[in-house]
């Protein structure tokens, strides 16, 4: 049965989203469990898929429909693959245990299992982008990722349904733009699956036409991904969405997507195209210098707390994208490293976000006072996720820091260490500003009289069901640092190609 | 010279309907002709993709006259008779992901229009901004 | 909005017209392996056929006949055929739609099984592809207030 994973993790939320639905109308507190279970399969499975990826060693190839490569689809999983799948699947379990109050709070409750069926299919395009091996599959699940996302983004408050129209006119250039990509490549090659396209490639390294379809592959991936810049869909789209919609898009769509780039860029084109033959690592870099410069500067710039954590997403994009650029062993690591650490800091902050939008109601950070008193637990898990942000051992974000500034010092980028160190100190400045506003009461102003007749609350007014996953968030934050070591000795060295 | 041009309409033909669907999506005001942009984009793709399976001399990829195992042990298929099934196979998927993208598109536009009583960029965002 | 258009010939001709667009969405299923068809085309068809019921009718009318409700429980029995027939060739000891295991339940020849295996599943391709129009088309025609507008 264990062999059966890799297919079972795709197509178990597909079938129970629209089982969900059809439940829906015969019986509505069915919705959450059935979303839980299935998060927990696939959870299981997730878990299941990099025992077997670690204790074998080899890439697990599944052919879906018992046809052998390259006349059929099939998917593999390596160590790069099964460990995202394990991060995006405890990711969005945590999540959506965490929406069930906020949901029934934001969105009329006739919408409940609408949401929950197209969270459900968001999560199926997410397992199904990162497992498959073969490039149009990728294409069909990546649009059936950005259908569920389009249309979740649309319940949120005043705008949103705009800015999910925007987002759906930009995300299908970036679509399009891929799906050309995938039709250069198979024109040259007559092939569609990954690794048949890697033994492929290498001789027709001086085409042209092999350089258009890559660039096609980068624009394409880049809307979908949220570099500078085509990043410009996202502030927007992620602020005026329902906050259990913001924690489950932001940390996981962009990060696949990164991964998606990754994969292309060095297993199915083979590493050397875009260090030796054309200066992509140098314009990548040139691209993520500027993008962090400005999504520091606008982030800024923001008064209001989501605002400001959708250009944050950016400049960890910019990260990533440095950890690329920096085409040694020590940067991809760390790029490896960012993504999954990265999944677990958006979610820690943007579900305090959501929260602290339940209790208070609100967004902008100067009616943040004395939130401390009302909210400490909450402020506590924001604390965590700023200082993993920021690069603070021992939390998870200075581990994949250290590896990405070490990477941009072996390759010689002074640029990129100089933009990755003061982009670490304007980071803080802007949590240091949220913080402050939180925790510091000014002096003379006597809190008791804003405090009113209501008791000292013991745990900040937000549900159990809120308040555990944020735990388990920053719970998780803090052991993936402590345990860094571990996942790079184990998982992460093999996932880095070889010829580094 | 000539030839690049003449002998490769197919590219020329999409490159230009590509070319009227990014500007309607960028240039134009209205969200319903963006919407009618966006679909000419991907209908450009789809067309591109289906006139490199075509062959010269080329016939429908069905073999005829055989129906499972009986008659398929002595038939001599030659491929270069037949177009590519492929991207056919692939661009019907395509045509399904734009009818997709559509349906949604054209549902956020009714809401759209229902809440701003407009479906001109410009005063949507006069309307937001309030 | 769609009102009742009071002419007796068109609707008779629909009348009449329906049941046979109705049969050639489904020559249309059937006969994909060997011509131009399938499960969308003859999907995008059987949706034709509604949305002329209520062009013609009332959408009242059309409603009546096929609720919204049904709708949403045809589009999710389409995928349940879908992932069933994989799911049982799963379970035969086969990779995910793997349909020559399922010689082993019928009685044909894996080859032939994989020809009906692949005829099960356009059919549920099919009835996904109809609820999902027809559900879009509903939405269009009654600019999303699917209850409400019912009452003029």
């Amino acid at each position: 049965m264990i062999e059966q994973f890799p297919a079972l993790i795709v197509v178990t939320p597909l079938i129970m989203s629209f089982i969900l639905f059809v439940v829906s109308y015969w019986n509505e507190r069915l919705c959450f469990p059935i979303l839980l279970a299935t998060l927990s399969a696939c959870v299981v499975f997730a878990l299941g898929i990099l025992d077997m990826v670690i204790k074998h060693g080899q890439p697990i190839h599944y052919y879906l429909g018992g046809w052998d490569p390259p006349w059929g689809i099939e998917y593999v999983i390596d160590h790069l693959n099964a460990l995202v799948l394990v991060t995006v699947a405890i990711v969005a379990w945590l999540v959506a245990l965490y929406s069930k109050s906020v949901v029934e709070k934001e969105l009329h409750e006739s919408k409940l299992p609408q949401f929950y069926t197209l969270f459900l299919l968001q999560v199926t395009g997410l397992f199904g982008i990162t497992a498959t091996g073969d490039m149009f599959n990728l294409y069909v699940l990546l649009e059936i990722a950005s259908f569920s996302a389009y249309a979740i983004i649309a319940m949120g408050e005043r705008g949103a349904d705009f800015a999910a129209f925007r987002y759906v006119v930009f995300g299908t250039i970036g679509a399009c733009a891929y799906l050309l990509g995938v039709g250069y490549l198979y024109i040259l090659t007559g092939s569609l699956n990954m690794a048949d396209l890697t033994q492929l490639i290498p001789k027709l390294f001086y085409n042209k036409a092999l350089l258009v379809g890559f660039a096609l592959f980068l624009i394409g991936v880049g809307i979908k991904m949220g570099i500078f810049p085509l990043h410009t869909w996202l502030p927007d789209a992620y602020t005026l969405a329902p906050s259990a919609v913001s924690a489950l898009l932001a940390p996981l769509f962009t990060k696949v997507g990164a991964y998606v780039i990754i994969r292309i860029m060095f297993t199915v084109f083979d590493p050397s195209f875009s260090i030796k033959l054309y200066p992509v690592m140098d314009i990548l870099g040139w691209i993520a210098a500027v993008g962090i410069a400005f999504a520091c500067i606008m982030a800024l710039a923001q008064s209001d707390l989501k605002r400001m954590l959708c250009y944050l997403i950016v400049a960890e994009m910019g990260y990533i994208v440095i950890g690329i650029a920096s085409a040694n062993r020590l940067g991809l690591t760390g790029a490896i490293l960012h993504i999954v650490n990265d999944m677990f800091m958006m979610a820690c902050l943007f579900t305090v976000a959501g929260a602290i939008m339940y209790q208070t109601g609100a967004r902008n950070i100067y009616q943040f006072r004395y939130l401390h008193r009302t909210m400490p637990v909450t402020l506590g898990v924001f604390v965590v996720g700023a200082l993993s942000v920021v690069g603070v051992p021992p939390m998870c974000g200075f581990f994949s820091k250290w590896y990405l500034i070490l990477g941009t010092i072996e390759a010689k980028k002074w640029l990129l260490l100089f933009v990755l160190l003061a982009s670490s100190l304007v980071n803080a400045i802007l949590f240091f500003r949220v913080i402050e506003n939180a925790y510091l009461e000014p002096r003379g102003e006597h809190a008791f009289a804003h405090d009113g007749g209501h008791p000292s609350i013991s745990l900040d007014g937000v549900p159990w069901s809120m308040l555990i996953p944020m735990l388990m968030i920053a719970a998780g934050i803090i052991l993936l640092g402590i345990f860094s070591g571990v996942i790079i000795k184990h998982v992460i060295q093999f996932a880095v190609p070889a010829s580094f | 010279m000539l030839e690049y041009i003449i002998a490769k309409y197919n590219y020329w033909i999409y490159i230009f309907l590509l070319m009227i669907g990014f500007y309607a999506m960028m240039a134009k005001n209205n969200l319903m002709k963006k919407l009618v942009g966006m679909n000419i984009f991907q209908w450009a793709i789809i067309f591109y993709f289906v006139s490199i399976g075509a062959k010269k001399g080329g016939t429908v990829p069905i073999i005829s006259g055989v129906h499972g195992h009986h008659g398929a042990e002595h038939l001599v298929v030659h491929a270069v008779d037949y177009i590519n099934p492929l991207p056919h196979v692939l661009m019907l998927t395509a045509i399904v992901v734009g009818l997709a993208t559509t349906g949604i598109a054209l549902a956020l536009l009714i809401v759209i229009y229902r809440r701003y009583g407009t479906l001109e960029e410009d005063e949507i965002l006069e309307e937001l901004k309030k | 909005m769609v009102k009742r258009h009071e002419d007796v010939i068109i609707q008779t001709v629909c009348r009449c017209l329906i049941p046979y667009m109705q049969i050639y969405s489904l020559y249309v299923l059937v006969h994909g392996h060997g011509s131009p068809g399938g499960g969308f085309q003859g999907g995008c068809i059987f949706a034709a056929s509604f949305v002329l019921l209520a062009i013609v009718y009332d959408l009242r009318e059309a409603k009546r006949r096929f609720s919204e409700k049904t709708n949403g429980v045809f589009c999710a029995l389409g995928v349940f055929i879908y992932t069933a027939i994989g799911w049982l060739c799963l379970l035969l000891g086969g990779n995910f739609l793997d349909y020559g295991k399922l010689s082993k339940i019928f009685p044909t020849d894996p080859v032939m099984a994989r020809y009906y295996g692949m005829a099960g599943i356009e059919t549920g391709v099919q009835i996904t592809v109809m609820a999902i129009m027809v559900s879009i088309f509903l939405n269009l025609a009654t600019k999303g207030k699917h209850e409400e507008v019912l009452e003029e």
